[in-house]
């Protein structure tokens, strides 16, 4: 497969100005926020959707949000930005609210029956949870 | 929500917590799974998306370990402190997210140098450290670090007198490390904050020094 270019990151932070950038670019507050932009990256480089349509996904969940009470001070945004990926890869029919829901309880699983200090991976069995 | 995420305490009542399993939050557990459909189903690279990740690997996190290396250069009583028991003296500065129950600092002297490896485990103390470097995981640089450290850190372009003695630390699920590097001439007089800009992430890990020769603003 190929590597994205890093241009693409660039074009992610003109289309999408809100994203929280220092003089060099994007800035995350936790790993697993650099690994949703990165995602979300690879996604655009594919052509699952365009910027604008992914302004406009981020942006209805950040009103979302916000009707809901959130504070808006930027330390949730890309709680904001992952609602918005899991929104668009339910709606492109890549993968649907309950196949993540599925996986998402898999992977608890995983992390429950891994030993503290080892690297957390996903076996086939973890699927067969408890519920 | 930092804190909450490397919440390793086994009595908060997760749904199935197991006396000696691992801990994601939720917002880690959707990325996983969320990653791997997207990988199963081609979507994604994760290769790919690591090189994204590590374009910004220095982009990641607060900077604490720089602000306890800086605050131990500046303040006697907490680095006397600090090599006593670092988890403790880190939880005395109050500002920080937890940074885990066993962590140890070990200080480079002009007689010993650290250097410390680390299996990317769960609790990885990436708030103290930042995001390690992609080499820091790869088992090359384990194996290679405990049989030729000097090796290593000629690679980095670290030299050490050979008077220096090397000591390698492998961080465990019990016990993670931190280095604290010596502090560079010609930094008298600097305040904490010009410190704290010269400690770097390898410095840290013990394959960097602090950029000594860039004077902080």
């Amino acid at each position: 497969m190929t590597s994205i270019d890093p241009a693409a990151a660039q074009s992610a932070t003109q289309a999408i100005p809100s994203i929280p950038c220092d003089s060099e670019g994007p800035v995350f507050r936790e790993p697993w926020e650099a690994q949703a932009f990165a995602m979300t990256l690879a996604l655009y480089d594919r052509g699952l959707f365009t910027w604008p349509e992914w302004a406009e996904t981020l942006s209805a969940e950040i009103k979302r949000a916000q009707a809901a009470g959130d504070p808006d001070t930027g330390e949730t945004y890309y709680r904001h930005w992952l609602n918005a990926l899991e929104r668009l890869v339910s709606d492109k029919g890549v993968a649907d609210a309950k196949t993540l829901k599925r996986y998402f309880h898999a992977w608890d699983n995983a992390a429950d029956r891994t030993p503290h200090g080892k690297p957390i991976e996903l076996q086939p069995h973890d699927f067969h949870d408890h519920d | 929500m930092a804190g909450k995420d490397h919440d390793h305490h086994h009595d908060h009542g997760h749904r199935h917590d197991h006396d000696h399993g691992s801990e994601l939050s939720e917002t880690q557990l959707r990325v996983r799974a969320l990653e791997t459909i997207l990988t199963e189903k081609g979507y994604v690279d994760p290769a790919a998306l690591d090189a994204i990740v590590e374009a910004y690997e220095t982009k990641i996190g607060p900077r604490n370990g720089a602000r306890v290396v800086a605050k131990a250069w500046t303040d006697p009583a907490f680095k006397k402190a600090l090599l006593e028991n670092a988890s403790k003296a880190i939880e005395t500065l109050g500002h920080f997210s937890r940074v885990g129950d066993h962590l140890v600092a070990v200080e480079n002297t002009p007689k010993t140098h650290n250097i410390i490896v680390c299996t990317l485990c769960s609790c990885y103390p990436w708030e103290m450290l930042g995001l390690p470097p992609v080499w820091y995981k790869a088992s090359p640089y384990r194996s290679r670090a405990v049989k030729d450290p000097r090796g290593v850190l000629a690679d980095f372009g670290v030299e050490v007198s050979k008077d220096t003695e090397i000591r390698v630390w492998d961080s465990t699920a019990e016990t993670r490390f931190l280095v604290l590097p010596m502090r560079p001439e010609g930094t008298e007089g600097w305040s904490e904050d010009q410190l704290t800009e010269i400690v770097t992430r390898d410095s840290m890990i013990g394959t960097g020094l602090p950029k000594a020769d860039e004077k902080a603003s």
